[in-house]
């Protein structure tokens, strides 16, 4: 593995050199994010590589109109939360679900299936599976939905905040930061939609697009293979986690999605609306939709002052170069969900690197 | 026609008739010392000559059963370690429960009978103990609390003051076995798996060490929080740094699976079966080789070492790949994570 | 964080599966990979197996894991 390391850096070292100028890639995916720094890839990188972290965190993206929705649901007495542990600590205007969870309805679940249960094991009271993710959560939520209309279940709901990764990555492109040079392309969202969808970045934007897996030497290769196209001034699109991830993605669970969402406009931390960006319920399904069942709206929220989150998901700014961060801005006692969520930027920079 | 299981009642606690049938048909014969048996207000004790050491600790554990011990086990050992870690040979324990109503009496039973294994294998007396009960939904089944007295070997000095950059960092054995196991069957998370609690009272090999190599600046079991914690405990106290490798840090392979499943890190996850210690450099080779004889260190290595303060007293990690992170105090409890 | 490690699907029943990574069993549903067999190795996220995993790369991945376990024949010597 060493050796792979290595070549990767060497490959990466002359590539560098032969660019001439400061390379920035920036990788849209949390998981990528924490492998990164749990196995401090940054102090192998030449200054001049530049590695972002985008807006990969689906907590971190979370408009607070819709973590303001979670805490209200959450206050209600009739309801049940059935939440991943991710979004526990993210804090609404006033508190979180972890400062309620004295109440005794909120509950962590590792799959959307745990929270379907609850609905079954509770008929008094309406469960509520706050669903956040990306494409790869997405089918789980659906095949829930499918599952709780085939059984006639009606004390379920779903709050879905679930996002899509390439209109986020158009955006970013478009305006917010199109100094990105590259892109490290998220692996298990490309299992699901296949490493084929991303090759719209690469034919509209001319940016390089590599789909990595998780291990450090994969996302080394990955890393080298990006400026590899760099300097050959070649942009294309590959595939490095072939293992796994194919060129359409997995089907079936494209065609749940299809049935249970639709794209809809959405609001993103930092990013702002981004049209059909965000999946909402489809009509057939809409009795499942929690914001309808109580009266609630997804939107931009009240800002949090002081915080830069959205600067930070952008790749604008790194975490160090927000006045709060590892000031008043803690794991301890965090301001925005960049420092909350265990993917967040500024929470895997305060964990495993403050120093740059 | 099957009868309903033997509960505690409030009244096992009032100090009346029940009490007195619960401890004397069920905890003192488990228990068998004749200080315990006097149920005097205080146990009287002798000690042996040398520095006295004395800690408490409490335990509330759940599940209170898991692979690998219980809280009764644990009651024990944990206390039995942190006199072991200040290089003391633990002699006496007291025992105070807090007993939920309801709770039933064969679960007790076995709870019982788990302290009097440990106590036994560790060479320790419950001498002294206290029972009292809550109403239902006060205790989580069980809430137990162990103080533990015992006398420092000689010629043992210890503390984060004598802890020199060049000094090695020491573990007894393989991380995170315990935290992962108890995440492993807990509420919603439950898997099957062969994970095992490491809980083990440590005595005698800290003994052992301690009556053998010089050179032992300072010792940790590094329970809550794990490795990481006590890693930063000890550079902050010390206001030193230490630099530790990946590849030298021994986590079982399931550990490790289970708890890139869950997003947990091993280095934050619970020990009750490892310490931590910091020895000179010359000393090290020696500590090494005593663990290994002792089935409780077999798994030892040295991981890293003390090197002098930069900007800020810090602990950072060589990865395996070749690659550097600084490895931060945990904060609070970790949770399962899905993207 | 979602580091789905592969895992092969020891029970199946209709969708339900049981699956096994490095000894330890978590259930999971095989409904986005109807194809699936018993036996085969596939990537488990949020309780749902997303993708077939080649048996090459999931060894190799098995392995890193293993690896670990050969305590004994390492040099651990301060003086080595």
């Amino acid at each position: 593995m060493l050796d792979r390391i290595d070549r990767a850096r060497r490959t990466i070292d002359e590539a560098c050199r032969s660019v001439g100028r400061q390379i920035t890639v920036m990788e849209v995916c949390g998981t990528h994010t924490v492998s990164i720094f749990r196995s401090g890839i940054r102090s192998l990188l030449p200054e001049r590589l530049k590695l972002l972290s985008g807006p990969g965190c689906p907590v971190c993206v979370t408009d607070q109109g819709y973590i303001d929705a979670v805490m209200h649901l959450a206050d209600r007495d009739d309801c049940l939360i059935a939440t991943y542990g991710d979004m526990i600590r993210v804090p609404g205007s006033d508190g979180s679900l972890e400062t309620r969870a004295v109440r005794g309805n909120v509950r962590v679940v590792l799959s959307s299936e745990d929270a379907l249960q609850l609905a079954r094991d509770n008929p008094n009271k309406s469960v509520v599976f706050i669903a956040v993710g990306f494409e790869t959560t997405a089918p789980a939520t659906a095949v829930v939905v499918k599952e709780a209309a085939a059984e006639g279940i009606e004390n379920f709901f779903v709050l879905s905040g679930h996002k899509l990764v390439l209109p986020a990555m158009r955006a970013l492109l478009g305006g917010m930061n199109d100094r990105v040079d590259a892109f490290l392309c998220p692996g298990h969202v490309s299992v699901i939609i296949g490493w084929g969808a991303f090759a719209e970045i690469v034919a509209d934007y001319g940016r390089p697009c590599v789909v990595a897996g998780f291990e450090p030497v994969q996302i080394v290769e990955a890393l080298a293979e990006i400026c590899r196209q760099l300097a050959a001034g070649k942009p294309e699109l590959r595939s490095l986690y072939g293992a796994v991830v194919t060129e359409k993605g997995n089907l079936a669970a494209q065609r749940i999605i299809a049935e249970c969402f639709e794209p809809v406009d959405g609001y993103w931390r930092g990013l702002g609306k981004i049209a059909a960006s965000t999946l909402a319920l489809r009509e057939q399904y809409k009795r499942f939709d929690a914001f309808e069942r109580f009266g609630l709206a997804a939107g931009p929220g009240r800002e949090i002052p002081g915080c830069r989150c959205g600067e930070v998901l952008c790749g604008l700014i790194d975490p160090v170069e927000c006045p709060l961060f590892a000031s008043q801005c803690t794991p301890q006692a965090p301001i925005g969900p960049c420092m909350v969520s265990s993917e967040g930027t500024c929470s895997a920079w305060f964990k495993y690197g403050r120093r740059t | 026609m099957t009868s309903d299981p033997e509960r505690i009642l409030l009244a096992h606690g009032g100090g009346g008739q029940l009490m007195s049938r619960l401890i004397h048909e069920r905890i003192l014969p488990r228990f068998q010392n004749e200080t315990l048996s006097e149920l005097a207000d205080a146990a009287c004790l002798t000690l042996p000559p040398g520095q006295v050491c004395f800690t408490t600790d409490s335990y509330v554990v759940k599940p209170l059963f898991f692979r690998g011990g219980d809280i009764g086990k644990l009651a024990v050992c944990g206390t039995v370690n942190d006199l072991a870690v200040s290089g003391a040979r633990p002699l006496a324990l007291s025992l105070a429960l807090i007993i939920e109503e309801g709770l039933e009496l064969a679960v007790l039973d076995r709870i019982l009978q788990s302290i009097s294994d440990a106590a036994v294998s560790n060479g320790v007396r419950i001498v002294t103990g206290d029972t009292k009960t809550v109403e239902r939904g006060s205790a989580d089944g069980i809430f137990i609390n162990t103080a533990g007295i015992g006398v420092r070997l000689p010629n043992v000095e210890l503390g984060l003051s004598k802890i020199q950059a060049g000094d090695r960092i020491l573990v007894s054995g393989t991380m995170g076995d315990h935290g992962m196991t108890i995440v492993s069957q807990r509420e919603g998370i439950r898997f099957e798996s062969q994970l095992e609690s490491d809980c083990a009272g440590l005595a005698e090999l800290t003994c052992r060490l301690f009556e053998n190599a010089p050179g032992i600046r300072f010792m940790r079991d590094p329970t809550r929080g794990g490795l990481a914690a006590t890693l930063n405990e000890i550079v902050e106290g010390s206001r030193l740094s230490v630099e530790i490798g990946e590849a030298e840090i021994p986590v079982r392979p399931e550990v490790r699976a289970a708890a890139d499943m869950l997003g947990f890190d091993v280095l934050n996850a619970a020990n009750e079966g490892k310490f931590v210690a910091v020895v000179s450099a010359g000393a090290a080779d020696e500590c090494l080789r005593i663990c290994r004889d002792h089935p409780l260190g077999a798994n030892a290595r040295i991981i890293g070492e003390v090197v002098p303060m930069r900007d800020a007293p810090l602990v950072e990690m060589r990865t395996k790949i070749g690659g550097r992170r600084i490895v931060q105090m945990p904060y609070g409890r970790e949770l399962p994570r899905i993207c | 964080m979602c580091l789905a490690i592969p895992a092969r699907i020891v029970e199946l029943d209709q969708d339900k599966a049981v699956v096994d990574a490095m000894g330890n069993r978590w259930k999971a549903k095989t409904t986005l990979l109807p194809e699936v067999k018993l036996g085969d190795i596939v990537l488990v996220h949020a309780g749902f197996a997303i993708s077939l995993v080649d048996e090459e790369e999931a060894k190799k991945t098995w392995d890193l894991f293993a690896e670990i376990e050969d305590f004994e024949n390492t040099q651990n010597k301060v003086s080595g």
